[in-house]
């Protein structure tokens, strides 16, 4: 048994290729408690898709083991919902169809009419009100994705894994259904798994960051994120952040080679003495919107 | 004009614009018939003969329909076999490609002695082995570029095979199937005719090609032509509106 909703213990696995094996996961081991939102972030081919793989059950690690809710997993689940960078609508469908199609699948306590309740619920709680019976491609970027994040939380599904799901979206669409993430949780909790390469987008969504570290990657590095209470776009520009991101992006870049363990910030330092001259003037914690200067507050800074 | 009447006059101005122009182009050439009829000619050669061309295109359609409908359940399986299995498909490929470069009028006197005298079967045989290859390629080639991610929605949910074929695979390779399948349509009917008229055996708009050229009625043999026209548009815009039910997600609005 397992007292975590996700548990992976002592995952190794490699791809098989024709120039032999690729190693890709080393003794990876992590825990998830349920309700907890946990964001994985690493280099670039660190193996992060191939841990969504196999937390969903479609792939079975070399050795190892994953547990989801206490249950070792052999195979897909129905209590997994997934979400990718590519909304992977159906074009021949509608939106309500496509948020309905998990239920064609998984055997469900709820009937048609409340599971078509709940998706116009969904609906509304993403902002897509009106959208039911539009095609896909009908929808902007953004608005696909929020119809794809629907789709994956439609039979509630005790774990949600999230594949980069905002990746592929422009900066102020991936805030935007960045709050949408905090709306749906407040809504009703989940445990989520979040790959994701945004740092920020690790800070701001998750309770917990986890930084792997290059291939063949294991946990590098774990971040509790402490912004108690409903978060704000604003609670990403204030020294506890920004110390957090300057933190995260030092393990990317262990992880990366470029950095060791020595050139690490010093958490330590008290606010007023940050020695980041990009972090804000502390007597000003929120500053105002397009203040010259201040360059912390654009997300290239910070990454 | 509105969408309704400009679909339907666009097409019959063209019509009408060709048909015209043949008209002329024979009047202004003063060629003889047996040179070149001219639509004029065909009418009295139409309402002479209407009750063979009835019994023909009958005879002619419906051979042609049962081979466009083995075409499509065999290219369909062959499709789908090539399209899930990388193995079939590198082995199938040279063999249907060799398959298919084979001219089927060179085809036609061998199955005719193979199977003498089952004329249907062997007309119905010719327009399947022509009009297939196209809706095995383009099915193989629409499951084979399914996007991994459209499968994984599913199968991390744990829907069988089965399953994500029906609900995924299938609908998402419509498209490609019906575009292979209106080249289909009009490569039956050639295979219909090919038998009917290297291989007589006194059925279908192809014996009626037949006797008019026998009998010099040239004016015949055209009017046949104009015949097989009709009826390839007829089915094929059977096709289109299938198209329209089971694909027409795919057409985008024009911007």
């Amino acid at each position: 048994m397992s007292d975590y909703m996700i548990e992976l213990r002592d995952v190794t696995h490699a791809y098989k290729t024709d120039a032999g094996p690729l190693p890709v996961l080393d003794h990876l081991s992590l825990q998830i408690p349920e309700n907890r939102f946990c964001a994985v972030v690493g280099p670039s081919g660190c193996g992060k898709s191939t841990l969504t793989r196999l937390v969903s059950g479609l792939m079975r690690p070399n050795k190892g083991e994953v547990w989801l809710h206490g249950q070792k997993v052999t195979s897909p689940r129905p209590t997994v919902g997934m979400a990718f960078q590519n909304p992977v609508l159906l074009e021949w469908r509608t939106i309500l169809q496509n948020i309905m199609l998990p239920m064609e699948i998984v055997k469900s306590p709820m009937s048609k009419a409340q599971a078509t309740e709940r998706a116009h619920h969904l609906l509304d709680l993403v902002g897509l009100t009106g959208f039911a019976d539009k095609r896909p491609s009908e929808l902007s970027g953004g608005m696909r994705q929020r119809a794809s994040l629907c789709r994956s939380i439609i039979h509630k599904p005790d774990v949600l894994i999230l594949d980069e799901p905002f990746g592929a979206l422009d900066a102020f669409t991936r805030e935007d259904l960045w709050c949408t993430m905090h709306d749906l949780r407040e809504e009703e909790p989940f445990t989520c798994l979040l790959i994701t390469h945004d740092l920020r987008e690790s800070v701001f969504l998750a309770d917990q960051v986890i930084v792997m570290s290059d291939r063949p990657a294991h946990a590098q590095y774990v971040l509790d994120v402490d912004l108690p209470g409903k978060r704000t776009l604003d609670d990403l520009y204030t020294v506890q952040a920004v110390k957090m991101l300057a933190t995260l992006r030092h393990e990317i870049q262990v992880a990366q080679g470029r950095a060791t363990a020595a050139d690490a910030p010093d958490p330590h330092v008290p606010d007023p003495h940050v020695p980041d001259r990009q972090v804000p003037d502390p007597q000003v914690p929120d500053p105002a919107p397009g203040q010259r200067g201040d360059k912390s507050t654009t997300p290239g800074a910070l990454q | 004009m509105n969408d309704t009447t400009r679909k339907i006059l666009a097409p019959i101005i063209a019509i009408l614009l060709v048909l015209g122009f043949w008209e002329w182009a024979v009047w202004y050439n003063d060629l003889p018939n047996f040179r070149m009829a001219s639509p004029s000619d065909l009418i009295p050669a139409f309402v002479r003969y209407w009750d063979l061309f009835l019994i023909k295109s009958w005879e002619t359609l419906w051979r042609t329909v049962v081979g466009l409908g083995i075409a499509v359940i065999v290219g369909t399986l062959i499709g789908m076999v090539m399209g899930f299995s990388r193995l079939a498909r590198e082995g199938l490929y040279p063999l249907l490609v060799g398959f298919n470069a084979i001219p089927k009028a060179t085809v036609v006197p061998i199955v005719a002695l193979m199977f003498v005298g089952q004329h249907d079967f062997n007309t119905i045989l010719i327009a399947f082995m022509i009009s297939f290859f196209p809706i095995a390629v383009s099915v193989s080639i629409g499951l084979s570029t399914l996007e991994p991610e459209y499968r994984d929605i599913l199968r991390s949910l744990g829907a069988s095979k089965f399953t994500i074929f029906w609900k995924i695979a299938l609908p998402k390779t419509l498209p490609e199937f019906f575009g292979a399948l209106k080249v289909a349509v009009t490569l039956a009917f050639i295979g219909t005719n090919l038998m009917e008229i290297v291989s007589p055996h006194g059925r279908g708009l192809g014996d009626l090609f037949d006797s008019g050229r026998i009998s010099a009625d040239y004016p015949l043999m055209f009017a046949v032509l104009l015949a097989l026209a009709f009826l390839g548009i007829l089915l094929f815009y059977v096709v289109v509106f299938l198209e329209k039910i089971f694909a027409g997600w795919a057409e985008r609005g024009q911007s």
